[in-house]
């Protein structure tokens, strides 16, 4: 059989007008527009890649290699369809006794037994052992169809599973006869409008070994489990949907405790609103510096800094002062547990427990190697999903390790998976070697523009000893200050000391210790300068008015005298005079 | 084995087409002249018969099922040919 061309495979009249729908992209997809009806699975992720999930009333071709999850993709369809959707489905097995399959669902929190005895899905297990089958000349496979009919009438099934039908390619010799038969069956399941998955086993350069996609061409979903340097990666493409816009990407899905779900890593451009509400950072010196008190709400923030300049600690005053405003915070720590991270944040005076305990703080720990890069990606959507919060860190993205493209790729889509949302995310990133104040380029793994605000944390080496410093290198949309600030950490959490510029430039530590010691020294004399003129003044006042009292007393004792001189001569004059007429007198009378 | 060993054959056609019938036909003879009267032979129609198909896990019609003496065995397809019969069932004249 010729491999499959997704150009001309699919040309058949009916679906021509559809090719051009084929090149669009995914949110080019016309809303409005007639489109096919379609079965939703379900499964997160997948229905929004292909505009509401696998063609409505035909067959759907899931392939891939063994152990992709094409099983439990199947019968996730099938159980949300009944769960979700109201449409009952029926499972026909080929390979998994029903009971097997139940089994193996239930970790996903399936319970198919209760689905089977409440008469919402039926399980057909269909045994075809080749030991015991001769065959010879013409038969068909009546008892098949009617089999499949017979489940689907007892449950009134709208969807179906044939989970693998290859298996009866190596039951039947004649393939001649048995590929007249798929055809009738996948013509006979359109006939009855029922949305059915087929399962196919990956074959070598095609998409399944027996060339299912062949019978079934409205849609091929492929499945993949890759291995890369020793880590796996789910991967899930749409390879071919007729007549319908599809995301065309490899996308990453996961299967764990909560299911399959499928991640649309490719970000919806750059759409997304944005937020003047300013949100304050907690520390009120780093407010300051920045004009508006704070980081916009939905910023992307990259925090740089060498080992130990508290990166972390700037995050857990961030989520701390989010969550006192009742905000919703997740934290993606890579290098440290989630009580390391509570520990370690109540040395600066944090109680993270306390928000962790009301549900407004969650972390997610894992180590960087428990998953490709991908997963990581697929499993922080998800978790962002459902969690809801405002405020993401992830701590520190250089935990990442990989190819740097690749790496760059998966960091671009988690800044825009958080931008599309609103999300303030606080991206930390380990910086190695020099403390110099020059901006490293290896630091911010090409992340530098994609982030809104830049803040870099340093240490800074003079006269023995290390102090740390921080500046802002951007913060897009709002004035900022551009002083390079010494920082300290404390019980009473972060806080920014006052800037000291001396000579030689920023002072830090005791170096600025001794310097503001000289300057009060410096003021001290002056004072003391000021407080002796003073003095001074005041003692020649009181030496001048000593004098004035002085000469004022000899002015007066002077003015006495003369007044008692006066007085005595006019108690001479008026005694002259007395003596004057007693002498006249005394005259007359002896005359 | 003897003779008169029970032997049960099952026969699932899909409806009661003419050929069917010849076939059903065709069989029976050959049953008698393999076996004697003693075979007992079944004719299921699946459509009729469907939950009987499914217990005897029949997906392609027509299917030649023997169900005793074990273990079973099944033979699909063009049932024309006497000795083809007898030999994919193990009941040739040469085996008894």
């Amino acid at each position: 059989m010729p491999g499959y061309d997704p150009g001309t495979g699919s040309g058949r009249a009916a679906t021509r007008p559809m090719i051009m729908e084929y090149t669009m992209s995914l949110e080019a997809a016309p809303s409005s527009r007639p489109t096919l009806p379609k079965a939703p699975t379900g499964i997160a992720g997948f229905d929004d890649i292909t505009g509401g999930g696998l063609p409505a009333g035909r067959p759907s071709l899931i392939c891939g290699s063994a152990g992709s999850g094409k099983t439990l993709f199947a019968t996730t369809f099938l159980v949300n369809g009944t769960t979700l959707f109201d449409e009952p489905g029926v499972f026909m097995s080929f390979e998994e006794r029903s009971e097997d399959l139940a089994a193996n669902v239930a970790s996903l929190g399936y319970n198919l037994d209760k689905l089977v005895e409440d008469g919402r899905i039926a399980i057909d297990h269909v045994q075809v052992d080749r030991s015991d089958i001769e065959e010879n000349g013409e038969y068909d496979l009546e008892g098949l169809f009617l089999r499949l009919g017979f489940a689907v009438d007892s449950v009134g099934a709208k969807r179906v599973v044939l989970d693998t039908i290859e298996t009866l390619f190596s039951s039947f010799d004649n393939q001649a006869i048995l590929r007249s038969e798929l055809r009738r069956l996948f013509g006979w399941i359109k006939d009855r409008g029922l949305s059915c998955i087929i399962t196919g086993e990956r074959g070598e350069g095609q998409f399944t070994r027996q060339d299912l996609e062949e019978y079934v061409s409205d849609c091929v979903v492929l499945l993949d489990n890759r291995v890369h340097e020793q880590i796996t990666t789910r991967r899930l493409r749409v390879v071919k949907y007729r007549g319908s816009a599809h995301g065309t990407n490899e996308y990453p899905f996961l299967i764990d405790a909560q299911g399959i779900s499928v991640l649309p890593v490719t970000g919806a451009g750059l759409s997304h609103g944005v937020s003047s509400e300013v949100v304050s950072t907690g520390i009120p010196g780093l407010d300051a510096m920045l004009g508006q008190g704070g980081f916009f709400r939905g910023t992307s923030l990259l925090l740089t800094g060498t080992a130990g300049t508290g990166k972390t600690s700037f995050s857990s005053t961030m989520v701390n002062a989010a969550c006192e405003r009742g905000e919703r915070c997740m934290m993606f720590v890579f290098e440290e547990s989630a009580a390391q991270v509570v520990r370690n944040a109540r040395s600066i005076g944090l109680d993270l427990q306390r928000h962790a305990d009301a549900g407004l703080l969650r972390f997610e720990a894992a180590r960087p190697s428990l998953y490709g890069l991908e997963m990581h990606l697929a499993r922080m959507h998800r978790d962002v999903e459902a969690f809801g919060p405002q405020l993401v860190v992830i701590d520190p993205i250089t935990a990442f390790r990989g190819p740097e493209a690749e790496v760059q790729s998966v960091l671009l889509r988690m800044v825009d998976l958080l931008k599309a949302r609103g999300i303030t995310g606080i991206f930390t990133s380990l910086m190695h070697g020099g403390t110099g104040a020059t901006i490293d380029a290896d630091a911010d793994l090409g992340m530098s523009s994609l982030m809104d605000a830049w803040v870099r944390l340093t240490h800074e080496e003079a006269n023995g000893e290390i102090n740390r410093t921080l500046y802002i290198i951007k913060a897009r949309g709002m004035s900022h200050s551009n002083q390079v600030r010494e920082y300290q950490m404390s019980e009473a959490g972060i806080g920014l000391i006052e800037p000291y510029i001396g000579p030689e430039g920023v002072l830090t530590g005791s170096a600025r210790l001794s310097q503001v010691a000289r300057e009060q020294a410096a003021a001290l004399r002056r004072q003391q300068e000021i407080e002796r003129r003073r003095r001074e003044i005041a003692r020649r006042r009181a030496a001048v008015d000593r004098q004035i009292q002085e000469l004022r007393a000899a002015l007066e004792a002077e003015e006495q005298e003369v007044t008692l001189l006066h007085q005595q001569d006019q108690e001479r004059e008026s005694a002259l005079a007395r003596d004057r007429q007693a002498m006249a007198r005394h005259r007359t009378a002896a005359e | 084995m003897s003779e008169a060993a029970p032997y049960r054959l099952r026969l699932f056609v899909a409806g009661s087409s003419a050929r069917s019938q010849d076939m059903i036909h065709a069989l029976r003879r050959t049953c008698r002249q393999g076996l004697g009267p003693a075979t007992e032979l079944e004719v299921v129609d699946i459509f009729q018969q469907p939950d009987l198909a499914e217990r005897n896990g029949v997906v392609a019609a027509p299917t030649l099922v023997r169900l005793s003496p074990a273990p079973v065995r099944r033979l699909v397809g063009d049932l024309s040919d006497p000795e083809r019969v007898l030999r994919a069932m193990a009941l040739g004249p040469g085996a008894a």
